[in-house]
């Protein structure tokens, strides 16, 4: 077990910088989730832990020492691909014993690690087997156990679920989020999935362009995020971003409370806001309502979510009186798109 | 489809028929090139193996059949015998000498670096350029008297001043010069064929080798060259097939000297039959290469297979 | 980082590369040495071969060039080899054409065998094919390795292409089917198309191969006026046994690192088609 920490770690290819002064600590046994869109620099700020890209300048700490100049073999770490990176010409037996085998782990004790570890994922099975004649779930598992059979410090992670079909991935997911826990070892996961990351993360560190926008626990990022990047990449459908008088007020779609619908508690009091339905789209599982705010900004379009549980009849083409309570609005800086200060929001506009 | 296609249903249908079924259009554009392939290649190949059983010569008109005598003539012949050890031993010393040095080109050539294109123009030309010309270089290098390699030897100080050798007049030495030969025409192409198989091995499987804690011993020979092991091996028996088969060498560098000691069965062949006018000689010699040819074209279809899975 | 293992490792690579790099590229380099060198600084033993002792003359190339046939071969290579390259195209690119798409699992055994008609060795075809040639009266005649080329151009190539039309995805033929144009024209008006660096491709290699071939050409031509390169400067610029070395060394580079380069730009296709198509079947 081990913290991770980077200080100030930067990493340039020929003509772009992909990782831009990040400042990360991982506490010991943490599962830490860097989520970010494509391109934004996670695999790069991964590889750089690993000790497979070597960083521009900055450092990186495991267990409190500085490992800036430790080939990879030397920072005790254990990673999953996204691809898996098994050994194809090799058994998921062999595969798995790979990493004792190459830091010279006694022979005789080789097999009982192989064989703990299958059974720890439930591949006994399978180890006979070559890395062709696995699914991808079961791929998935002989890399996991490939990963701890030498009981690294850290866990590094890059995508390892986004070759999943829907259906199997909620299941590694679960199973992931188990192993972890029962092992304990400070694990940092790399995904652009945000629904992966608010269901693995202790913590989550959003990223983007290089840098860290915001670190925090999920419901943490998801109720408060520090800046309009983090506010429209979480949820889905994002954040609404209206501007009002110099300001961005930013709400999530499923805050503006439908006429009927009962009001959250202990959160103050709910203001009236009017709300133009100009589309209804049922989704089975509850509505969304497309329209905008006419008293507030009657050009911006907005996104409203109705829960499977509120029945109210409404119907595109009308104006509805809808409520919000004030403390979930978010206030941003339309310039530099940090959070503001609440406010209270300006007074009605006369139409 | 158009117009007249409605005016007369029955031929555009028949024509539409052709060029629509796979089966029949499939047929039809293959006829040509298997129809010319029988013609060049299974006419004459058959020709070869009856030529084998008669005595045929350049100028009989009607040969005779003879049964298995020119394979037993062939394999009474001392010449012949010395030309089947002389192929044995130069297609597998130089195919073995390719393998090896092939795989450590192209592991130093996998790294990146400026003027790579040219270093790589420079490592094919001995494989794109006639070999019969290549053969013509390496005669003036290895010239009984002003052989470039002897002047270099001496200058340095290897060759003492009353050791003079020469490359292509000993027979030991002449068997060496021709194996470098074809060391030096085949390797090329198992370079570039195993770069492209190591190309293949995907960038996260080097990095899961080094962060297992693999170092650069057993990460090449456990991990590097075991995958492109099947590609290398595609390439050495297509080296295998060239040099077995190959008589432009011989042919240009020694013709078979001195004493037959770099005789092979290919030039043999053509020597017996071109020159001496012994057609199903000649043939009977050059089908002795025949058991070799087929195991190695059942060994590349094998590896096709087992390489697929890489 | 500047770790010396790794500086050692970076030293080491080097070397190797240059050692191989001047074992392959050495007797061009004498080629071209030799091509400038006066023949009295050639033959004197005494001389460094490395530098000139004489100042370089261009004396050999004008005696390849106006007093040898050499410039006659160089007509006749490429007299054979635009027509075998011709006879290539029309019977490889709707062979591999058929064998990648509609023939099935039948063609596949199919290709494998007309891949392995290229492993039959002139070696071994040369007698009967003489004798062939006897017959239809082309001996001493270009037309004869028009004729004979062929048989190793086309399987080579059929199975290029066959390599290279599989990897273009069936939908863009079967979008053309839809859109109105009949198997045929589909594979005419859209694949085809869409295929020109496959067929560049296998126009540079039928043309390397013709200029390569030897044995066809030193057993069915006789006069020296009809060889093309390959057999003409190994064995008539050689007058009795007198080696003219300076026209012979240019005769021989100039001859190969042409199409050499051309080569070069073609390569990687060449080996995709050779590993995938010999390798994925
Ligand atoms: N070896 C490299 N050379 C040059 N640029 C690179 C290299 N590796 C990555 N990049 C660039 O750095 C940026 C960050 O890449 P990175 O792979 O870290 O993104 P990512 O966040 O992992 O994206 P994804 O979710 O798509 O995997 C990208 O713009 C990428 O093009
Ligand atoms: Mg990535």
């Amino acid at each position: 077990m081990a913290t991770v920490e980077t200080r100030a770690l930067r990493k340039e290819f020929t003509g772009h910088t992909a990782v831009d002064g990040v400042d990360l600590t991982i506490n010991e046994g943490e599962f830490l989730v860097l989520l970010g869109p494509s391109g934004c620099g996670k695999t790069t700020l991964l590889r750089m832990i690993a000790g497979l890209e070597s960083q521009t300048s900055g450092d990186i700490l495991i267990g409190g020492r500085v490992v800036n100049d430790l080939p990879p073999r030397a920072r005790k770490i254990a990673m999953v691909f996204q691809s898996y990176a098994l050994y194809p010409h090799l058994s998921v037996a062999k595969n798995i014993a790979f990493p004792l085998k190459a830091q010279g782990a006694p022979r005789e004790s080789i097999a009982g690690e192989v064989d703990r570890a299958a059974k720890m994922f439930g591949i006994e099975r399978l180890l006979h087997r070559k890395p062709r004649q696995l699914s991808g779930g079961e791929r998935q598992r002989v890399a996991l156990a490939r990963a701890m059979v030498r009981h690294p410090d850290v866990f590094l992670l890059d995508e390892p679920l986004s070759n999943l079909d829907a259906k199997l991935r909620n299941l590694a997911r679960d199973e992931l989020k188990q192993f972890q826990r029962r092992l304990g070892t400070t694990t940092l996961y790399v995904t652009h999935d945000q629904v992966e990351a608010m269901g693995l993360g202790d913590r989550i560190a959003v990223m983007s362009g290089g840098t860290v926008r915001q670190l925090g626990r999920p419901q943490e990022v998801y109720d408060e995020p520090a800046d309009t990047f983090v506010a429209g990449f979480l949820g889905s459908p994002p954040m609404n971003l209206v501007p009002v008088d110099g300001v961005l007020v930013g709400f999530r779609p499923e805050q503006l409370l439908a006429p009927g619908a009962p009001a959250s508690e202990g959160v103050g009091p709910a203001v009236p806001m009017r709300f133009a339905v100009e589309r209804v789209e049922n989704l089975g599982a509850g509505r969304l309502l497309y329209g905008t705010l006419p008293d507030h900004a009657p050009d911006q379009k907005i996104i409203v979510s109705l829960a499977y549980t509120v029945h109210s009849s409404i119907e595109a083409g009308r104006t509805y009186d809808f409520r919000m309570h004030e403390s979930n609005l978010k206030f941003f800086d339309p310039g530099t798109g940090r959070r503001v200060p609440a406010r209270p929001l300006p007074a009605r506009r006369s139409a | 489809m158009t117009a007249p296609a409605l005016a007369r249903p029955g031929f555009v249908e028949r024509a539409a028929g052709v060029s629509d079924s796979a089966r029949w259009l499939g047929r039809l554009m293959l006829a040509p090139a298997v129809l010319y392939i029988a013609l060049v290649v299974a006419v004459p190949f058959l020709m070869a193996i009856g030529y084998s059983f008669s005595n045929v010569t350049i100028g009989t008109s009607t040969p005779r059949f003879v049964g298995l005598e020119n394979f037993r003539n062939a394999l009474q012949d001392p010449a012949f015998l010395k030309a089947l050890g002389n192929t044995a031993i130069f297609s597998l010393v130089s195919q073995t000498l390719v393998i090896v040095l092939a795989s450590i080109l192209a592991i130093a050539l996998q790294r990146r670096f400026r003027g790579k294109w040219l270093v790589r123009l420079l490592i094919l030309l001995p494989w794109v350029a006639p070999i019969s010309l290549g053969s013509i270089g390496w005669l003036w290098i290895f010239d009984p008297v002003y052989s470039v390699i002897n002047w270099t030897l001496r200058h340095v100080g290897i060759l003492g001043p009353d050791s003079w050798p020469i490359w292509l007049g000993q027979p030991n030495l002449a068997m060496a010069s021709i194996i470098g030969v074809h060391v030096w025409r085949t390797m090329p192409l198992a370079t570039i064929i195993s770069l492209g198989g190591l190309s293949s091995i995907p960038q996260d499987i080097h990095d899961a080798a080094e962060v297992d804690g693999a170092g650069f011993f057993r990460h090449l020979f456990v991990i590097t060259l075991p995958l492109v092991l099947p590609i290398l091996l595609v390439a050495v028996l297509f080296g295998l097939v060239f040099s077995v088969t190959d008589m432009i060498v011989v042919y240009v560098l020694t013709r078979g000297g001195p004493f037959d000691s770099t005789q092979v069965l290919a030039s043999l062949a053509f020597f017996k039959s071109i020159d001496g006018g012994d057609l199903s000689g000649g043939a009977a010699v050059a089908l002795f290469l025949l058991p070799v040819l087929a195991v190695c074209a059942v060994l590349l279809l094998r590896l096709a297979r087992r390489a697929e899975v890489v | 980082m500047a770790d010396p293992k790794k500086i050692a490792g970076g030293v080491v690579n080097f070397g190797v590369i240059a050692a191989f790099t001047g074992f392959a590229a050495f007797p061009f380099a004498w080629m071209v040495i030799t091509m400038f060198k006066q023949t009295k600084d050639l033959l004197d033993p005494a001389h460094n071969p490395f530098v000139y002792n004489a100042p370089p003359t261009l004396e050999h190339l004008r005696v390849l060039f106006q007093d040898t046939l050499f410039l006659h071969w160089v007509g006749n290579t490429l007299f054979v080899g635009v027509l075998v390259v011709l006879i290539t195209l029309v019977l490889a690119v709707p062979a591999g054409y058929s064998l990648a798409r509609l023939t099935g699992p039948a063609g596949e055994k199919l290709g494998i065998g007309i891949f392995l008609t290229y492993l039959v060795p002139p070696t071994i075809l040369f007698i009967p094919l003489s004798r062939l040639v006897a017959l239809l009266g082309l001996q001493d005649r270009l037309w004869a390795l028009v004729l004979v080329y062929p048989s190793f151009t086309v399987p080579f190539c059929t199975w290029l292409l066959m390599g290279f039309f599989k990897v273009i995805p069936k939908d863009v033929e079967e979008a053309a089917m839809i859109d109105g144009h009949s198997r045929l024209g589909a594979f005419v008006r859209v694949i085809l198309p869409m295929s020109v660096a496959g067929l560049l491709t296998t126009i540079i290699f039928s043309f390397t191969l013709v200029m390569q071939e030897f044995v066809y050409g030193l057993t069915f031509i006789t006069s020296s006026k009809n060889l093309t390169l390959s057999v003409g400067v190994p064995t008539f610029l050689v007058r009795g046994d007198v080696y003219f070395w300076g026209s012979l060394m240019g005769a021989c580079f100039l001859s190969s690192v042409p199409i050499a380069i051309l080569y070069n730009l073609f390569v990687d296709r060449f080996i995709a088609g050779f590993t995938v198509g010999a390798v994925k079947g």
